[in-house]
């Protein structure tokens, strides 16, 4: 088994995800120090960062959360280092409050923001929009339109943080970031380098001073310069490489667009065949935009169409250029989200660029015949049922809402679960038994449940629950459970305590014993974390299912601030979990009573694990062995004690 | 190489299933294939929360020239291979046109709604009988079955991808294979996934 992205054969072609081109361009860039957070879809990034990171002298974390992450980066960037830090669109609100400060401050070795969002929330809550960061902090932006600009572009963005001597943001999205496309292998450097912090020179000097972002009152001595550092950036955007466009000299039609979107642009103009009457800018530097460039660009057509997703960023900056110049480059007609001929919300597909063109173009375009489409369309309905998403087999998540549900119920006065950002955000969906009330971002549900359990005094008779996961916990939910074991806030925190960050795909926390390059590391103790905070605190296990339930109900009924219950069970995906099962779990025939069990198939119809069936002709669950993870879970609900476990030997 | 030429350019390929089918293991393989053979390739993936229970596709693009839309449009698909029957059929209808090929294993992965009854999965000879009657190049071979006889159904991707070469409609060799997939598994696990492949070939051939 060999690692790819370090090869290092010059003008080699690999198959490479975005993530792994972004990580190959900073290789190529000679980068130290990389530090992240975990999200959907930016998580590959440190975790191809960690597997070369000895061979190629490299410091990579998964930081507590984005904002340090941000400042681990900053520091070896301050130091002469080139780094990175890199982020899902949401963690660049959590990181916020640093990077504006960091951007007043500006950087020495070259630094990047790679922020990976995700249009159409693919994999997130929602599909926030992190260009706008660019515009607000007065930092580059640069976009890359496949995958070999996601490894030259960011090769190119080192140069330019060094050259403006402050950070420069890329921005990825999913179909860029967990798409893969050929990339062409450059150089790599050497490995040496070293880190010193010079802080003797004069105040506000970029080379020797102190970095610092403070100059209270007199903004024009810092935010000044950082506003000439941005348009040294644009100068140096009219010439930039990446930026390109293709099509006749004066087009019936200019479209101008960045990242994922070019692909779409180019499969829509090339299945149209309408090469000879549009043409496509494509820009790598978003922001801020090189105004000759677009402004030369503009005069070419009459009418504009900007295709990109999520917010009308690049449209209305666009349309400030043509504002401005428009005794040179005329009058234009807009088309993009503003006059929707692109939908305002949801992520983009070739599909939806040819629906728009063939408005525009007024051009008449059936990609299959409609008889064939009506009648598979009315197949699909008919016989292709919806998957909704649902815990694993074996998820200790499925057995901590089954308890929660049952003792919330049990208790009687009508209490909810605030939920947090993890696996379990799926507490809102049947599957998770439709338990959890509130969802908003990490570390929130303890935050809400700290202020909700406050409204004693308004008359609120309700039990305050919140539920957050190991990593979250250190992320964002220790703050707000320290607010409210201060406050004596009466609310439970469920922690679900799955030994790893899960749902991105099992990165190690603060509490793990590694780290992501695989070194040992200090492990912290939740539970005596939990304590020292002077909260009150359980433990129990998910699959007891008696236990875990009547310790709720207790917790409950216990009225004196804030509560900890931690239900400790490793993922069912989890390297130690994962392909063995504890129990060999099947159905004795004989003893199911089916539909006539007490909540009419308790198993299937409620509990819902998919790994118990029903056999429709003999009305009997099954267990679809394939599936089954071997928890047992579901034999000690079953309350005819028709499902029956045996622990594997 | 292989002397086959593609009759599109992009040709476009979607491997559909259920998460955890190794979907996304099969379509890396195959597009390192491709790349080993001189070709520009795209790939366009779901991961993440959406493959918790749910569906989940590859598309690939194949071409002489350049990237492509990780996103097929509309009715684009030139060949659709599917881990789980449902799932293609679904696909077909979002993807297909009359001129398809579609490889299907035959194995249902059952939705949680149909577990609760809230909805029904069809028959599987249902299924075949309604694919059939829409596209003339169909196959449904039973990969998870036949994985199951070695003891390891996650052994269906490659069973299918050893289908799909065997089909002779791409430009690629069981030595494109070996190659990729012993730069993906450990080195004792070589022989495993060879022998998954030749089986999925000789079904087809039979």
């Amino acid at each position: 088994m060999s690692y790819l992205i370090d090869d290092n054969r010059e003008g080699i072609q690999h198959l490479l995800m975005g993530n792994e081109a972004i990580v190959r361009g900073a290789l190529e860039a000679g980068i130290n120090v990389a530090a992240g957070y975990p999200g959907t879809p930016s998580s590959e990034i440190i975790e191809a960062f960690s597997k070369i990171a000895r061979d190629r002298n490299i410091y990579a974390e998964w930081s507590t959360n984005e904002k340090v992450a941000m400042e681990v980066a900053a520091a070896a960037s301050f130091a002469g280092l080139r780094s990175l830090c890199v982020m899902k669109q949401n963690g660049v609100n959590v990181a916020s409050d640093f990077l504006l400060h960091l951007a007043s401050s500006g950087t020495r070795g070259g630094m990047l923001l790679v922020t990976c969002d995700d249009p159409g929330a693919l994999s997130s809550v929602n599909e926030g929009e992190s260009r706008l960061f660019a515009k607000l902090v007065e930092i580059p932006l640069l976009e890359p339109g496949d995958f070999q600009e996601a490894k030259d572009l960011t090769k190119w963005a080192f140069d330019l943080s060094e050259k403006i001597r402050n950070l420069v943001m890329i921005r990825s999205v999913t179909r860029m970031s967990h798409a893969s496309g050929n990339v062409k292998f450059g150089s790599l450097p050497d490995t040496n380098a070293h880190a010193e912090y010079r802080f003797d020179g004069p105040l506000l000097d970029m080379e020797t001073g102190p970095m610092i972002s403070m100059i209270v009152a007199a903004p024009e001595l810092q935010h000044g310069p950082q506003q000439e550092k941005l348009k040294k950036a644009a100068q140096l955007f009219e010439d930039c490489p990446f930026n390109t466009y293709n099509g006749p000299e004066s087009p019936e039609l200019l479209i101008i667009t960045s990242s994922a979107c070019t692909l779409y642009v180019r499969e829509a103009v090339n299945l149209l065949n309408i090469e000879d009457r549009v043409g496509i800018l494509k820009l790598a530097t978003t922001w801020p935009l090189p105004p000759n460039l677009i402004k030369r660009n503009l005069m070419r057509s009459k009418a504009v169409f900007v295709v990109e997703e999520v917010l009308p960023t690049l449209e209305e900056n666009i349309k400030i250029l043509a504002a401005e110049t428009a005794l040179e480059t005329g009058i234009k007609t807009f088309y993009g989200k503003h006059s929707g001929h692109i939908p305002s919300a949801g992520e983009l597909n070739p599909d939806i660029v040819i629906s728009a063109l063939t408005k525009i173009l007024h051009i008449d375009y059936r990609p299959v015949e409609p008889s064939f489409e009506q009648k598979t369309a009315k197949m699909a309905a008919t016989m292709a049922p919806t998957r909704e998403m649902t815990f694993c087999p074996g998820c200790p998540h499925r057995a901590s809402f089954w308890s929660i549900h049952n003792a919330i119920a049990l208790d009687g006065r009508n209490g909810f679960v605030c939920g947090d950002i993890g696996c379990y955000v799926m507490g809102t969906l049947p599957g998770g038994y439709s338990t959890v009330k509130t969802l908003h971002s990490m570390g929130s549900g303890s935050g809400l449940a700290s202020g909700f359990g406050k409204l004693k005094q308004f008359g609120i008779e309700q039990p305050v629950l919140a539920v957050c996961g190991d990593s979250t916990f250190f992320h964002a939910a220790m703050p707000a459970l320290t607010n409210a074991i201060h406050h004596k806030s009466p609310f439970t925190l469920i922690l679900l305590d799955n030994s790893g960050t899960a749902m991105t795909g099992f990165q190690p926390h603060p509490g793990s014993p590694f780290d992501v390059m695989g070194n040992t590391a200090e492990a912290l103790d939740i539970e005596a974390i939990c304590r020292a905070m002077g909260g009150r605190v359980e433990i129990a296990d998910p699959f007891n299912l008696t236990e875990t339930r009547e310790m709720l109900n207790y917790l409950m009924e216990y009225k004196d601030g804030a509560k900890v219950l931690i239900l400790r069970q490793a993922c069912a995906l989890s390297p130690e979990r994962r392909g063995k099962k504890k129990f060999d779990v099947s159905v004795d025939e004989s003893i199911c009573i089916g539909e006539n069990c007490g909540c009419d198939r308790l198993c299937t119809r409620i509990f819902g694990c998919p790994g118990i069936t029903w056999d429709t002709e003999k009305k009997v669950s099954r267990i679809d062995t394939i599936i089954c993870a071997g928890c047992g879970v579901c034999a000690d609900i079953c309350p005819a004690g028709a499902i029956q476990k045996k622990e594997v030997a | 190489m292989n002397s086959i030429n593609l009759d599109r350019d992009p040709y476009s390929i979607i491997i559909t299933g259920v998460g955890g089918q190794g979907n996304v293991m099969a379509s890396r393989v195959m597009g390192s294939m491709f790349v080993t053979n001189g070709f520009s390739v795209t790939i366009g993936e779901t991961f993440g929360a959406s493959q918790r229970g749910g569906s989940v596709m590859s598309h690939l693009r194949i071409s002489k020239k350049s990237s492509w839309s990780p996103q097929i449009p509309r009715g684009g698909a030139d060949m659709i291979v599917s881990l789980e029957p449902i799932e293609a059929v679904r696909v077909l209808a979002a993807y297909g046109n009359p001129g398809v090929i579609l490889l299907s294993n035959t194995r249902p992965i059952f939705p949680v709604n149909v577990i609760k009854g809230e909805a029904t999965y069809p028959a599987i000879e249902d299924i075949k009988t309604a694919v059939k009657n829409s596209i003339s190049h169909a196959i449904f071979i039973d990969a998870t079955e036949e994985a199951l006889k070695m003891e390891n159904p996650i052994l269906a991707n490659i069973i299918m991808l050893g289908a799909v070469i065997g089909l002779n409609i791409l430009p690629l060799e069981r030595d494109d294979f070996h190659k990729a997939i012993a730069e993906r598994v450990p080195h004792d696990k070589i022989d495993v996934n060879m022998d998954a492949f030749d089986l999925g070939t000789r079904l087809v051939r039979q």
